[in-house]
């Protein structure tokens, strides 16, 4: 029988794909035409939903941008066992290979297998690894084994995996605990979501092998509340696992007990940040703690515990499975294996994106992610939220290396990837992270408190077009000093985007200040809309989609908008069919 | 201000089973709150005030918490509550302009609720949907690949489901 599997991520059914899932279990009435199921995001969300049709012997067709008017035509087609109707939803050899050039390990299952079946994630090598560990390894051969695949912690800062679950070990006290940061808060990172919700059962085994390489007999994730399907999946994986033994007392037989539970998150970046997470899961505000002493050795309830994020866990069993060799010999001097990024903004082709460390930023944005939308110019790409920074076109042949990006002022983070073209203005931009920084500053210290507010102050009179000589001075002055005083990694690193964006775009903030012009024509208190006469052929549009009657001129007259009544909100260069308004 | 607490008579007997399961769990404050917040829309004052004597959290502890996490609301939302994701892709694809549309179409602003008690807007972060965007969520419906016309558009759709539920 042929399998139709039908892609349904949170982006996939935003797209659609619940709506194509229904109409082909409609069309399927007696169930015997083909088996349908469903799968995990396999990253290539420019063309959701996606439906992936398997013919008996395996081999895959993948329709792609599927609407529910097309399920009456792909059930004909599998019944006739000919999929040569379908020619037109078939994914172009071009798209293709945004998949075919990725190497992919955090991601092995997502897009492949049904995420609520344990038995799918059984058929692909699922929960091996873990019975491996627990019949022949040590704890402390679980760690040696992780020491060299060279694993290191994909949420932000690459710190080593093997350090901290030795730290964790190497610590005293009975109860121990292993804690996963689902809390994926960078805006623009979606890889933990999609790994909960495409392959949960990989994050529960890797937690399990971390759990027992610690020493620890409880496992808590925190999950974002933003993410409602995650938490569906993850606690369907949990109970799953559990009536088959893989959770709970006396695992496997092997006299290893350890269970899991999830808590869901409230909506605050700085948990993030492991101390603050920490509180929070204690029922706090999630404010972060000083260091030391380290989670390692007073973590949760002030006893040991160790926090590692989605993408690190859900590399854990392919390397216990494959060897910590396999592992290491992917990637740079210092960073090894792949990792994963979400690749979104201005880019053709976005999506989930797995490379081996060591390729460089070009090889993701262009080779992969198909370059800039709509034919206009690359401008910079955004690396790691609001801890990172834009990195510019001059160093897109940066490889992909902790290192190498910290050089260019951005860090690799949780693997946010947002492209800007021409038309995003940079100061702009740094106002966008400030804003987010500041509103997400827990109050603590004072560094954070203040000192992002105050940066966001300077930046928004610069967009405002009131920015003062030695503005971009005094914005320096405050970020360093913001850096050397601040608690916590979130204020550490909320000047980054600032500094990064004044290294490589320092001629835009001078021609906000003292110009008066955005030359990406973007903030608003510095552009102005006009009616080019040549081009307008009087048909009234603008001035009928005008939200305050600036736009004058009879019909078949060239029209003329008053600058003291526009609001400058771009409805009539929206509404022009004729590309007369310009912006100035 | 004048203190509004006394208007505000919740069914606190819908707390019950929460409070028997969490009550005496050391730190589940913010689970409690998730589960009042699901139960009665928002966290009332009256049951702010039971959940601490249930569980001996001060009240100002609980405000702490419920101020800190942009989760909590203090006051009653409309019927849709849209979630407007500000994360970066969707600011770089034009995520203020359907803020304005929204704005502009039902008259309220980030925080405030439509007079008809309808429509609440909210700003979120991220919601992790970044290649559909400018990304809203409506009560766990997601809309990408949002234009001004599209967005007003759901809404128009959502005001008349509502008409009409209200008709029948």
């Amino acid at each position: 029988m042929m399998k139709v599997v039908v892609g349904a991520g949170s982006c996939g059914i935003a797209a659609g794909a619940q709506k194509v899932y229904d109409a082909l279990e409609a069309l399927n009435t007696e169930n015997t035409a083909f088996e349908l199921r469903i799968t995990g995001c396999n990253g290539m969300c420019f063309l959701e939903p996606i439906v992936d049709i398997y013919d008996e012997s395996g081999d895959l067709t993948r329709l792609v941008k599927v609407t529910a008017a097309d399920a009456e035509k792909i059930v004909v087609a599998v019944q006739n066992q000919d999929l040569s109707a379908l020619d037109n939803l078939k994914i172009s050899n071009e798209d293709a290979e945004f998949l075919s050039k990725q190497t992919r390990i955090a991601l092995r299952h997502c897009g492949v297998i049904d995420p609520e079946s344990i038995e799918d994630y059984e058929n692909t090598d699922g929960y091996k690894a873990i019975r491996k560990v627990l019949s022949e390894m040590t704890p402390e051969q679980v760690i040696e084994e992780i020491k060299i695949s060279g694993l290191a912690g994909r949420g932000g800062a690459g710190f080593p995996t093997w350090f901290k679950w030795n730290a964790a070990r190497s610590s005293d006290g009975e109860e121990k605990y292993l804690i996963c940061n689902a809390d994926e808060g960078d805006p623009g990172a979606f890889m933990d979501r999609a790994v909960i919700e495409g392959d949960p059962h990989s994050l529960i085994e890797g937690m399990l092998i971390g759990a027992y390489a610690i020493g620890a007999k409880e496992m808590i994730v925190y999950v974002r509340a933003e993410y409602p399907l995650a938490i569906k999946r993850l606690e369907n994986a949990i109970h799953q696992a559990e009536e088959k033994g893989y959770l709970g007392e006396n695992i496997l037989g092997s006299g290893f007990s350890c269970k899991m539970r999830i808590k869901a998150g409230a909506g605050a970046f700085v948990c993030g940040e492991e101390t603050a997470l920490i509180e929070s899961l204690e029922g706090s505000r999630g404010m972060p703690r000083l260091k030391p002493p380290f989670p390692a050795q007073a973590g949760y309830w002030h006893k040991p515990s160790n926090i590692n994020n989605v993408e690190t866990f859900a590399n854990v069993a392919w390397i216990l499975l494959n060897g910590g060799e396999k592992f290491a010999a992917m990637g740079t001097e210092g960073s090894k294996g792949t990792k994963v990024f979400a690749l979104t903004g201005k880019v053709r082709r976005g999506g989930l994106v797995e490379i081996p460390m060591g390729k460089t930023l070009r090889d993701v944005i262009f080779d992969i992610g198909g370059g800039i939308r709509g034919g206009k110019q690359f401008k910079a790409v955004q690396m790691g939220g609001p801890s990172g920074g834009c990195i510019p076109e001059a160093l897109l042949d940066t490889v992909i290396d902790y290192k190498a990006l910290g050089a260019t002022g951005a860090i690799m983070g949780s693997g946010g990837m947002v492209v800007m073209d021409e038309d995003t203005c940079m100061v702009g931009m740094a106002k966008f992270f400030l804003d987010f920084t500041a509103k997400e500053s827990c109050g603590k210290c004072v560094h954070c408190r203040l000192g992002t507010k105050r940066m966001l102050e300077v930046l928004t009179r610069i967009a405002d077009g009131e920015g003062r000589d030695g503005d971009i001075e005094l914005l320096e002055e405050l970020c360093y000093s913001i850096k050397d005083g601040a608690l916590c990694g979130l204020g550490q690193t909320a000047p980054n985007p600032v500094l990064t964006t004044i290294r490589y775009f320092r001629n835009e903030f001078e021609a906000h200040i003292t110009d008066k012009k955005c030359p990406a024509g973007e903030c608003t208190a510095l552009i102005s809309y006009e009616i080019n006469a040549e081009k307008c052929v009087g048909c009234t549009k603008c001035a009928r989609n005008c939200p305050v009657h600036a736009i004058s001129g009879a019909v078949k007259q060239v029209h003329s908008i008053d600058p003291e009544i526009c609001i400058k909100c771009g409805k009539c260069a929206e509404n022009c069919n004729f590309g007369a308004v310009e912006v100035h | 201000m004048e203190c509004s607490c006394k208007n505000v008579h919740s069914d606190l007997s819908l707390l019950d089973t929460v409070l028997d399961t969490y009550a005496n769990v050391d730190g589940s404050l913010i689970t409690i709150l998730q589960k009042a917040q699901e139960i009665y829309g928002y966290l009332p004052q009256d049951v702010i005030r039971h959940i601490s004597e249930k569980t001996g959290v001060k009240p100002a502890k609980i405000m702490g918490v419920a101020t800190f996490y942009t989760q909590f609301r203090l006051k009653p939302v409309g019927k849709y509550l849209i979630m407007l994701c500000k994360g970066t892709a969707c600011h770089v694809n034009g995520s203020d302009l359907i803020e304005k549309t929204i704005t502009e179409t039902l008259g309220i602003h980030d925080g405030e609720t439509t007079e008809d008690g309808l429509f609440t807007l909210k700003n979120v972060a991220c919601l992790g949907c970044c290649s559909l965007s400018p990304v809203m969520m409506i009560n766990e419906e997601t809309y990408g690949s949002l234009t001004p016309d599209k967005a007003k558009k759901i809404l128009a759709e959502l005001t008349a489901q509502a008409k009409e539920g209200a008709n029948v």
